[in-house]
């Protein structure tokens, strides 16, 4: 156990009611379009974020839920977001997929796979050059490792030494295409080609994730450059709520309960006591209480306001 | 003095790098100044205000979008107009997208210039598009420039604009020079067309290098028929209020464009012009084929691209 413990699993916790409810408003069609379900891979971002200053930023994925809540997005804004409400963090522009709080440093989830490395590397770079010594981690999954922009974002990091954390969430699978049928060669291989230092680890569990996570950290903030962080986790539920309908059927029942008998949230919580376990529970079944009411009794957008934001200087 | 097109580019990023500690350029080649865009810059303002990148078009696109969210204002050049094929993603569905998916919380700042779009002569198929419908078609501002100080006033509005801005310099406009000096330059608001040439029979609309071919159409129409000549300079947003001043006046519309027919920037703006003004007669458009892709051979790569010949016998046509 370390100091962190309790704030680990209260993230850990956090994601996973915030997911499992936000699947019940996709069932009950709260929440339309449906959801990417973080469930399973909680560790990473909890791990990360903690690693992570106030003033530090991310780029998140199409799953993203996990790293904007981590990083310290207001669950009741983030609920709202999710159903299209006006007091959504994106005022009901943005949705699931493209959550962003720049407030607390969420620069966006970005539905394209692989496109978010490559900005994360740009505004990691902008801040050193105005002198701030902010670090950038970028998420993403094992599917981005074949996606050419993001290679060209690990050479532009370590080339101009941007203050970038890496982090492939590893999670078996890109929606169902295996990993093993899609990567040749090794995930940290890759990385390494290009001159950084990268590491395998369980993303499992939050404390081993929050230790690796810290060392890059620090190594980005005192001019080390990036460093690529591969975290081995997988999902527990479907790669979108649409999957629960179409039923797809690639993996086994026993590759599945395999998954899933390596939960971080029992990981975690069985590094606490039973009382603390409890009351961190249900203080975060009180913060999705209201986080439920204020997002269902909030207002929906104006539809004369659909296209406000557009542009930032108006066309004359 | 004589001030050429490109130099007046060329003007406009030294004057604004000058002037905002936040603009920055990024590109390929650009310190020793391959296309001659950037010549004297990195001199000038050294490794961190002019960066060379690798050739890796779609993380630098990015990287840019990156560094506006944190604060920056980069202009990117890309040496050849195909290169944008490559990043229109990072464009249109990052760029473009950010400040109103994200409610309002950010702006992208970012200049895309390509100097040398269109034909170059000799260049071929990969070489030679002029891809500004597409920009448009999403919504990017979207600007043509046809005159040295055009290209100067619209370069420096596009730098100091809060959105992404696509700015295509055409190959043929590159080498016009116009008696100009330094102090008459001035920034050129975006969306605001001009009247290149006064006339009252036909309005021909034109963008970049095409304006001067017009121009000179109309000059030796002169006395036959009176050609105005209408430059809209921004293809997105379009000057609608300066297009029906003209139209007021003369009632009939051709549109010369070198792009492709179908989806394109000529098909667009008749088709606003009838929605909008009355016409006395059929709106007519010159442009390269549907379809097109730039052949190599000399005589072929004209034959595609519109020309005075193709216009004089439309406007004839027109006023018929």
């Amino acid at each position: 156990m370390t100091p962190d413990s309790a704030g680990l699993y209260r993230t850990v916790r956090l994601i996973r009611r915030f997911e499992e409810r936000s699947i019940e408003f996709v069932r009950s069609g709260e929440i339309v379009g449906g959801i990417h379900p973080y469930i399973g891979q909680e560790a990473i971002a909890a791990g990360v974020c903690a690693a992570l200053a106030p003033t530090d930023q991310i780029t998140s994925t199409h799953r993203g839920h996990g790293h904007v809540l981590a990083k310290g997005a207001d669950p009741s804004r983030m609920l709202a977001e999710l159903m299209g409400r006006s007091t959504g963090l994106n005022s009901g522009r943005g949705g699931s997929m493209h959550a962003a709080d720049f407030s607390v440093g969420v620069l966006g989830a970005n539905a394209i796979v692989g496109a978010a490395g490559s900005i994360a590397t740009g505004a990691a770079w902008a801040a050193r050059r105005q002198g701030r010594d902010t670090v950038v981690a970028t998420f993403f999954g094992d599917g981005a490792m074949n996606e050419g922009m993001l290679l060209e974002a690990f050479n532009l990091a370590s080339l101009w030494n941007a203050p970038v954390v890496f982090v492939c969430e590893n999670n078996g699978y890109a929606t169902t295409m295996p990993v093993a049928g899609a990567v040749a060669g090794s995930i940290p291989a890759r990385a390494r080609a290009f001159g950084m230092p990268a590491f395998t680890i369980d993303g499992q569990d939050p404390e081993l994730v929050l230790a690796a996570a810290s060392t890059a950290v620090r190594r980005a903030r005192s001019g080390g450059g990036p460093t690529f962080l591969e975290c081995l986790t997988y999902r527990f539920d479907a790669h979108h709520t649409f999957e629960h309908r179409v039923r797809l059927n690639y993996r086994s029942d026993d590759e599945l309960a395999d998954g899933r008998s390596r939960d971080p949230l029992e990981i975690q919580g069985a590094r606490l006591a039973s009382s603390v376990v409890a009351a961190i529970d249900a203080e975060v079944e009180a913060v999705l209480d209201k986080a439920a009411a204020f997002a269902l009794e909030s207002p929906h957008p104006s539809v004369e306001g659909a296209l406000d934001y557009l542009y930032a200087m108006r066309l004359p | 003095m004589k001030l050429s097109y490109l130099k007046a580019l060329n003007r406009a990023l030294g004057d604004e790098l000058a002037a905002d500690e936040r603009v920055f350029l990024m590109g390929e080649d650009i310190r020793v100044a391959a296309s001659n865009l950037t010549a004297g810059l990195h001199a000038r303002f050294g490794d961190d205000r002019v960066l060379d990148t690798p050739l890796s078009e779609q993380a630098f696109t990015n990287f840019a979008t990156g560094a506006a969210l944190a604060g920056l204002r980069p202009v990117i050049e890309f040496q050849i107009p195909s290169l944008l094929f490559l990043v229109f993603e990072q464009i249109a569905n990052q760029a473009h997208k950010f400040s109103l998916m994200t409610g309002g919380q950010c702006r992208v700042p970012v200049t895309y210039v390509v100097p040398g779009s269109g034909s170059r002569t000799g260049w071929a198929g990969q070489h030679s598009d002029h891809p500004y419908s597409l920009f448009a078609h999403v919504g990017v501002k979207t600007v043509v420039p046809a005159t040295p100080a055009d290209a100067y006033g619209l370069l420096v509005s596009a730098i100091r604009d809060d959105d992404p801005v696509v700015v295509f310099a055409p190959a043929a406009a590159l080498g016009v020079r116009d008696d100009l000096d330094f102090a008459s330059l001035a920034p050129v608001p975006l969306g605001v067309g001009r009247v290149a040439r006064a006339g009252s029979d036909v309005t021909v609309v034109a963008l970049g290098h095409l304006v001067h071919e017009a121009v000179a159409v109309a000059e030796e129409l002169a006395g036959q028929v009176s050609v105005e000549v209408f430059d809209p300079r921004t293809v997105y947003p379009f000057d609608w209020n300066g297009l029906g001043a003209s139209l007021a006046k003369t009632r009939r519309l051709v549109v010369i464009d070198d792009s492709n027919r179908s989806c394109g920037f000529a098909g667009e703006v008749i088709a606003g012009a009838v929605e909008r003004f009355r016409l006395d007669a059929p709106p007519r458009r010159i442009t390269r084929p549907d379809g097109a892709v730039l052949p190599f051979a000399l005589a072929l790569d004209r034959v595609v691209q519109p020309s005075r010949q193709d216009l004089l016998s439309v406007l004839l046509e027109v006023v018929a």
